[in-house]
């Protein structure tokens, strides 16, 4: 039978207050445990939360930037569970008034052409807090420095039909985030974590099938993965005329399959009711056009301007755009070279592979981006050839530059690269090559016309030692000449 | 609306409380009596009321984003029954 697909993601993504949602306590990752857990993120009887407004103003601003209704009065409600790392009993959330209500997304799809993506809603909660199940003596560790992180929820509504989709939803989101400056987009330390819901329904059935969600996927490529092995999973089980439970599921990246979790004897019931504690969030149209107004430019648009307005081709634009940082290091040097076309092609070709070489990101690089603008205007007036360009990058990228264009100029006095393009002084270093090697200059004469042009290969390579930063097409033009003299 | 014995069983367990089999029977009879309440105030047409978060139409102040809390860790490990290197014990839950 042919199978549909349908995958619907929610997606958490922690906001980048310096505060808790409702605590003065620090957000910041990577403390030691429970130093950044106070009275209120414990639970403790007779505290009251008080709500950060920077968490509100973030999440407004991510309903703009997908378009979204905003949700001009919102409500806190109680989500009602038993677990160690939520030692209040429960979760405050938005059930029914969301601070974000519908919008959409456009997605890439490999063949060049965008799908848009519906988000059925986005709302306020706070994250939990950690358990730890190793190293405790048969204990589980509880550390709640995480407890009470404010988060948006983004849920999808389920309208993607494969896995490539849904990771490219899920990165859209991630540039989208990373761009508003909302969520650090860390996926590594937890910032931004998928739950995956999946599903198969015979082809052209309205009914859904039954679906179960995989929690926690916290990489683009774990996403796609996790998805493909439940697709496959799915289908063996209903080819073979079985159902599908319903059940939430865990992917273990080592073994590329997803696996159940130990499903509870009881159904949950939440027993949601609106906080008591927090009364509701009012805000009003001028709120709401201020936080407008700090829109940034986002992916899309910068993509179709980077793609219009500087003749990028549509890979070069989205590759580009996709991520704030990158996007704006290589306008910077794009700018100051005013060549965009050259600009693209060095940050997706030696920046790029710097970066993955090192493993850093862009804001690590010690090449900054005024620098890499030096060097490209070097290149465009032939001071430096190709070569050259690449040994004084990789000369700052070993720390060898004070950050400053200044010191590209220095370098390249330094590393004696200024190509001489003066064809005076490439004559007088030709002249010493062929007089220096008399027997390379007999077997040059002696090959035939048709075939000199590879012959004259060396001679290049003993000029180009003799001199280095000469500019190579001058080289071939003296090189012609003299030896066509002869 | 009446519960089944098996739906006690399964609130308790829900609220992590411990019940008597001999108490099921008398907590069946009065969680069915606040349900029945709760089916007679359900009876009233609320269609045009809108529900009240809070009786004096109050609405939730914003508190600024400024990092006001101290390390107070030592101090709030006291009351726990069980620490070790700073993390709070508790008996193993592994999902």
């Amino acid at each position: 039978m042919e199978w549909e697909v349908v995958i619907g993601l929610e997606i958490h993504a922690q906001l980048a207050t310096k505060s808790k949602i409702f605590s003065g306590s620090s957000t910041a990752y990577g403390a030691e445990a429970n130093t950044q857990a106070n009275a209120i993120d414990l639970g403790l009887p007779g505290v009251l939360p008080a709500f950060n407004e920077e968490a509100l103003r973030m999440a407004v601003k991510f309903g703009l930037a997908i378009d979204a209704e905003i949700g001009l009065k919102s409500v806190f409600d109680r989500k009602n569970y038993f677990y160690p790392d939520s030692p209040k009993g429960y979760q405050t959330t938005q059930l029914h008034h969301p601070v974000v209500g519908i919008g959409h997304i456009d997605i890439e799809l490999e063949d060049g052409s965008s799908k848009r993506i519906n988000v059925t809603r986005a709302h306020l909660e706070e994250d939990a807090g950690k358990s730890v199940h190793e190293g405790f003596n048969g204990m589980s560790g509880i550390d709640l420095n995480r407890a009470g992180t404010p988060l948006i929820e983004i849920v999808s509504e389920p309208e993607m039909r494969n896995a490539k989709e849904a990771a490219a939803y899920f990165r859209k989101m991630h540039s989208i985030v990373t761009y508003l400056g909302i969520c650090d987009g860390d996926l590594s330390q937890g910032s931004m974590r998928c739950d995956c819901n999946v599903s198969l329904r015979p082809k052209g059935q309205e009914e859904f099938g039954t679906r179960t969600e995989i929690k926690n996927v916290n990489s683009f490529r774990n996403v796609e993965r996790a998805i493909d092995s439940e697709i496959a999973r799915q289908m063996d089980i209903l080819e073979d005329g079985g159902k599908i439970i319903q059940e939430t599921r865990l992917y273990d990246a080592d073994k590329n399959e997803t696996r159940a979790m130990r499903s509870k004897e009881v159904a949950n019931d939440y027993r949601y009711f609106p906080c008591p504690d927090l009364l509701p969030v009012i805000i009003d149209d001028n709120y709401v056009e201020a936080v407008r107004s700090t829109l940034p430019e986002l992916p899309d648009a910068k993509r179709a301007r980077f793609a219009h307005s500087h003749g990028l081709s549509p890979i070069d634009a989205a590759v580009l755009a996709a991520n704030r940082e990158l996007a704006h290091y290589f306008e910077t040097a794009a700018k100051i070279a005013n060549d965009y076309k050259l600009a693209a092609n060095w940050v997706q070709g030696d920046v790029s592979a710097t970066l993955n070489r090192l493993e850093i990101s862009i804001g690590e690089l010690a090449v900054s981006a005024e620098q890499l603008g030096r060097i490209l205007q070097l290149i465009k007036d032939n001071t430096l050839n190709n070569g050259g360009a690449k040994e004084v990058f990789n000369a700052l990228v070993e720390g060898k530059g004070d950050g400053s264009a200044e010191s590209v100029d220095k370098l390249v006095d330094s590393l004696g690269l200024k190509q001489v393009s003066d064809s005076g002084a490439i004559e007088a270093i030709v002249a010493e090559v062929l007089a220096a090697n008399p027997k390379l200059v007999e077997s040059y004469l002696a090959t035939p016309e048709d075939k000199r042009a590879k012959a004259i290969g060396p001679f290049i390579g003993l000029v180009r030692k003799a001199a280095k930063g000469v500019n190579p097409q001058v080289v071939m033009d003296v090189l012609q000449k003299k030896l066509s003299e002869l | 609306m009446a519960l089944d014995q098996q739906q006690v069983r399964d609130i308790a367990d829900l609220s992590r409380l411990q019940i008597d089999e001999a108490q099921i029977a008398e907590y069946q009879k009065n969680l069915s009596n606040i349900l029945d309440l709760v089916d007679q105030l359900s009876a009233v047409d609320t269609s045009a009321v809108e529900p009240m978060a809070h009786p004096l139409d109050a609405v939730q102040r914003l508190r600024a984003d400024v990092v006001t809390e101290e390390n107070n860790r030592d101090h709030f490990q006291q009351i726990a029954p069980q620490t070790e290197n700073g993390y709070y014990l508790v008996p193993r839950v592994v999902e």
